[in-house]
């Protein structure tokens, strides 16, 4: 089999994830895009193991190895991702990832930190009673 | 201890009280008068014994060198000959009386402490100067004068008189300064040394290559210190500070310096024959136009300081004619009587509460007032009119006598063309000096009107000292004529018969035509009522006076000016009389010919720098401005944009890596 | 230079050049056109993954991408990575994807909103990505030949050899790894319980339930 297949199958699903990832809106579909690229990887390490492995006789099988860590890393990244997702969710009630711009250039913070404020009151129950917890 | 120790000591102990006046100043209030009277005085009482010491004799000369400074050394040098010892005498003299005399004047003046250690400073300044024996040390102590007149000419810094007078002082002597470091720079470069016995030797052996470049150079910070023509014209408005600081200034130090300068180097001067016929038209020049300045003049400090660039006229005259003897000795009894007649006017100021002669004109008993004033300050004044036997007699007969020399032909050290020129101006200057003396004192004592106002005797430090130095004015003349030679170069400075007759014949004529003139005015005075005094007669002397220099530009129309037609200097001068007041418009020339430019020229730098330069700078700051405005809008906070853009740039940079890689 | 002689050298490639002297594009084999038609399935269901407007849909249709990988592998005669694929993906990824996309309350049916405003971008930014990285690997792997015929090249026996052989330390390590994100995992979702807990009203019954 020509190495072109797997190699061009795995570039086009790449760059479909890629365009997920950029596109969607929703965390978890981007999500789903990212596991799209990593199998595109994953396709790629293990068409060129197996190139090597007959070509080259070479028994160290590193593609197909490094393909089993990435599926195992990727089960470990889709769980902390959605556990991130869930607690953005709960946090600002959406999971568009284009409404989350807090980094965003003269972004006021919303919320008042009520832990500086409850400082800033002078005299204050709350500012004295940490007062004496810090002293 | 050794005449060395004791010589270092005399400017050093003025410095330490200056020190410790302006530390101990504000916390121990009560130590202050002790500290400004009793160093100087102490410093009297050494340069005394190092006079004594020295008697006249060889020259006590002292050097260490602290450090070396690389091609031309620059030593600690004392050199003290016969001029030096007896300057420092009447420097301290003078000082000492300055203040003692200021602990009575400015009695109530809460700047006090400053006031007095910065007289110590000057004074300590004025000391090095005179000892110094390298040229470097006594640039500093030029310098430290500099500045110290500067502060206290503007003691009053309230009133916009004493600060554009301070200022303007520290400038015009800067700005003689400047060529004065170029030409004591060249003259240690073809010299070889600061010393100055070295650079005197090397005059000498000729080994000077360029004297007259360099004595012009020099020439040109003396005319700033010493205020001759054409940088004579901070001097009379230096008037705005204290009494006694003009006094200081005006008798021993500052002004004295640049005639005790050329006297030291006169030896250099009298290698370029330029130089001194330069000197001797300077001369000329600052007489005959300050002595005809000062018949005009209006304040009566304003009178005297023009007189004191007439007599230091005299001075510089003498060193043209290339006898310094004649020229120091001038130095030392000018000192005695102007520092009296200053100390004096400050007396008469506080009496009067004015320092108009046209306000004092109009006041009837001014002299039963202040009789010490009135006594001693005669005196002073017919020792500056050099009537004989008063001090000023014998000093001005021996410069005259040494230009009657020169122009005989007696000496050939000075050109004879100096030597006219320094004994026509002379002898003209004796005529109109003995004239704003007669009118000083006429106007001052024998005015008319209702009486002055009696504000109770003055206080006792001001009059003893008056007496003090009423006595030098009267005598030290007759007295030293013959035993100076001795310490200087010899010369003798007895006065001949020609001179003598001449010169008297002249101030008497001048006495008695401004006498006549008086006469003939004095009716006008009361029909033309005009005086302006003090708002607060009780002050202290200080307060007195700087409320009258305040108030003369209100009451009078000019600060020298005063339109009185009782004036004799008005009959005597006609249509002069106008320019004179206004020390012939040099004031106005220089702002012409130089305020202005400057003042074009800044507001020209202003404008470049406001609307070009800016313009450019501004431009420098749109750019990235702009180029922020427009990254900020790309920070909007949305990952995808940002990540778009990374892997957009990531494409290009594979591209780019492949087509590098195939060499495409 | 091509790019194939740099790629071929570079992965002491000594024979390949001969032998796919013997292969055309022309002429596939039968393993090569079902590697060629399982392909197009598995990029048809990607594509419509990350651009279906129907969110369940999205992830149903990751699963047939994710299987057709799976044959794929078995294609290339890597059996024991196909079974994984086939484990671990289709069996739990996808199944939390769906959960997550339970619990965020994702609508059920076409949501307009699917695709976010940077939709051309991605586009102009994927298709140049493809473009280019396509060009790239056919222009290098374009006479390249995979010899299929003999023993699998990855069947769980060597794979497990090679694994255990060559690859314990990184295995083990990876097992921390795993460990550490189960931890993280929890906590994140527990610390945003927490938060929830103390919001909600009704503290006392929350803070019961989670003691």
């Amino acid at each position: 089999m020509h190495l072109a297949y797997p190699a061009v199958l795995s570039a086009l699903l790449f760059c479909t994830g890629l365009y997920g990832v950029l596109a969607r809106r929703n965390a978890i579909l981007v999500l789903m895009s990212v596991e799209l690229m990593l199998n595109a990887v994953n396709l790629n390490l293990v068409a060129f193991d197996v190139w090597l492995s007959r070509t080259a006789e070479d028994t160290l099988h590193s593609g197909q190895a490094l393909a089993l860590f990435t599926i195992a890393i990727a089960a470990a990244e889709i769980g902390i991702g959605l556990a991130i997702v869930l607690a953005v969710y709960r946090n600002r009630g959406t999971s568009d990832i284009d409404k989350l711009r807090d980094t965003a250039e003269g972004h006021e913070p919303d919320g008042p930190d009520s832990d500086t404020t409850g400082r800033a009151v002078p005299g204050s129950r709350t500012a004295g009673e940490k007062a004496e917890a810090t002293a | 201890m050794t005449t060395t120790t004791l010589a270092v000591l005399v400017p050093l102990l003025p410095f330490l009280g200056a020190i410790a006046g302006l530390l101990l100043g504000r916390t121990a209030p009560g130590f202050v008068r002790p500290l400004a009277v009793l160093p100087t005085l102490a410093s009297l009482a050494l340069a005394a014994t190092v006079a004594w010491r020295q008697g006249g004799h060889q020259a006590v000369d002292a050097v260490t060198e602290l450090t070396p400074t690389g091609s031309v050394p620059v030593e600690l040098a004392l050199h003290i000959d016969g001029f030096a010892a007896l300057t420092a005498v009447v420097v301290t003299v003078v000082a000492g009386c300055v203040q003692i005399y200021s602990t009575g004047y400015l009695r109530d003046d809460p700047r006090y402490p400053s006031y007095a250690a910065l007289v110590s400073l000057f004074t300590s300044a004025m000391l090095l100067v005179v000892y110094s024996g390298d040229l470097m040390v006594l640039l500093v102590g030029w310098e430290v004068m500099g500045i110290c007149s500067y502060f206290l000419v503007g003691h009053y810094w309230e009133t916009p008189e004493a600060r554009a007078a301070s200022l303007k002082a520290f400038l015009v002597t800067k700005l003689g300064d400047v060529p004065f470091l170029i030409g004591l720079f060249a003259l240690a470069t073809e010299a070889g040394s600061f010393r100055i016995t070295r650079i005197l030797g090397a005059v000498a052996d000729g080994g000077i290559e360029h004297p007259t470049l360099i004595a012009l150079l020099l020439l040109a910070g003396v005319a700033g210190k010493s205020a001759q023509f054409p940088l004579h014209t901070w001097l009379p408005d230096a008037m705005a500070g204290p009494t006694p600081v003009s006094a200081l200034i005006h008798a021993a130090t500052m002004v004295a310096a640049g005639v005790y300068f050329i006297a030291r180097l006169l030896p250099l001067f009298e290698a370029s024959q330029a130089a001194m016929v330069v000197l001797a038209v300077m001369a000329a020049v600052t007489m005959a136009g300050s002595a005809l300045a000062a018949l005009a003049q209006d304040d009566i400090k304003r009178v005297l300081a023009y007189s004191t660039i007439g007599q230091l006229g005299y001075m510089t005259g003498a060193l043209a004619v290339a006898d310094r003897g004649a020229a120091v000795f001038h130095l030392l009894s000018h000192g005695a009587f102007k520092a009296l007649l200053f100390l004096a006017a400050g007396v008469i100021i506080h009496a009067a509460g004015t320092n108009s002669l046209a306000a004092m004109s109009r006041m009837g008993h001014l002299r039963d007032r202040v009789p010490d004033a009135y006594w001693t300050m005669t005196v002073a004044l017919l020792a500056l009119a050099a009537i004989p036997p008063f001090s000023g007699f014998f000093s001005k007969e021996a410069v005259l006598g040494v230009a009657e020399h020169v122009v005989t032909g007696h000496t050939g050290h000075a050109p004879a063309a100096a030597g006219w020129i320094v004994l026509l101006a002379g002898l003209v200057t004796a005529l109109l000096t003995a004239a704003y003396a007669t009118r000083l004192w006429l106007l001052a004592f024998r005015g008319h009107g209702p009486e002055a106002p009696d504000h109770g005797r003055q206080p006792l430090t001001m009059t003893t000292v008056l007496w003090v130095l009423a006595v030098p004015s009267l005598a030290l003349g007759g007295f030293a004529f013959r035993v100076l030679p001795d310490w200087f170069d010899g010369h003798d400075l007895t006065p001949t018969l020609t001179t003598s007759v001449l010169g008297t014949g002249v101030a008497l004529v001048g006495g008695i035509v401004t006498y006549a003139a008086w006469r003939h005015t004095t009716a006008h005075a009361a029909r033309v009522p005009l005086g302006a005094v003090a708002a607060h007669p009780e002050g202290d002397a200080g307060l007195v006076e700087a409320e009258a220099i305040a108030s003369h530009e209100p009451a009078y129309g000019d600060i020298a000016y005063a339109s009185d037609p009782s004036d004799p200097g008005r009959l005597l001068l006609g249509p002069l009389h106008r320019h004179a007041a206004a020390g012939f418009h040099l004031d106005a020339l220089y702002t012409a010919l130089f305020v202005r430019p400057v003042r074009a020229g800044a507001s020209l730098v202003r404008f470049l720098d406001r609307e070009v330069v800016e313009t450019y700078v501004r431009g420098a700051g749109a750019l990235p401005r702009w180029l922020g405005v427009a990254v900020r809008r790309a920070q909007t906070g949305n990952l995808q944009t940002y990540v778009s853009a990374l892997l957009a740039g990531t494409v290009v940079l594979a591209v780019a890596a492949v087509l590098v890689a195939t060499g495409a | 230079m091509t790019l194939a002689a740099a790629a071929g050298t570079a992965a002491h490639a000594t024979t390949t050049t001969a032998a796919a002297g013997t292969h055309g594009f022309l002429s596939p084999t039968g393993v090569e056109i079902a590697f060629l038609l399982v392909g197009l399935v598995t990029f048809g269901a990607a594509v419509i993954t990350v651009t279906t407007r129907q969110l369940v849909h999205a992830a149903l249709w990751l699963v047939v991408a994710l299987g057709g990988l799976a044959v794929e592998y078995l294609l290339l005669t890597a059996e024991f990575i196909a079974w994984v694929q086939v484990l671990i993906y289709v069996g739990s990824v996808v199944v939390l994807l769906l959960f997550g996309l339970m619990l965020t309350r994702a609508p059920i049916g076409r949501s307009p909103d699917a695709d976010s405003g940077n939709r051309p971008v991605a586009l102009a930014v994927a298709l140049a990505a493809a473009g280019t990285l396509v060009w790239v690997v056919t222009d290098a792997f374009r006479t390249t030949w995979i010899d299929l015929d003999g023993a699998p090249a990855g069947s769980t026996d060597v794979t497990g050899a090679s694994l255990f052989q060559h690859w314990v330390l990184p295995f083990e390590a990876l097992s921390v790894l795993l460990l550490a994100a189960l931890v993280g995992a929890i906590v994140l979702s527990r610390k945003a319980k927490a938060d929830a807990a103390s919001d909600a009203a009704d503290t006392r019954r929350d803070t019961e339930g989670t003691r």
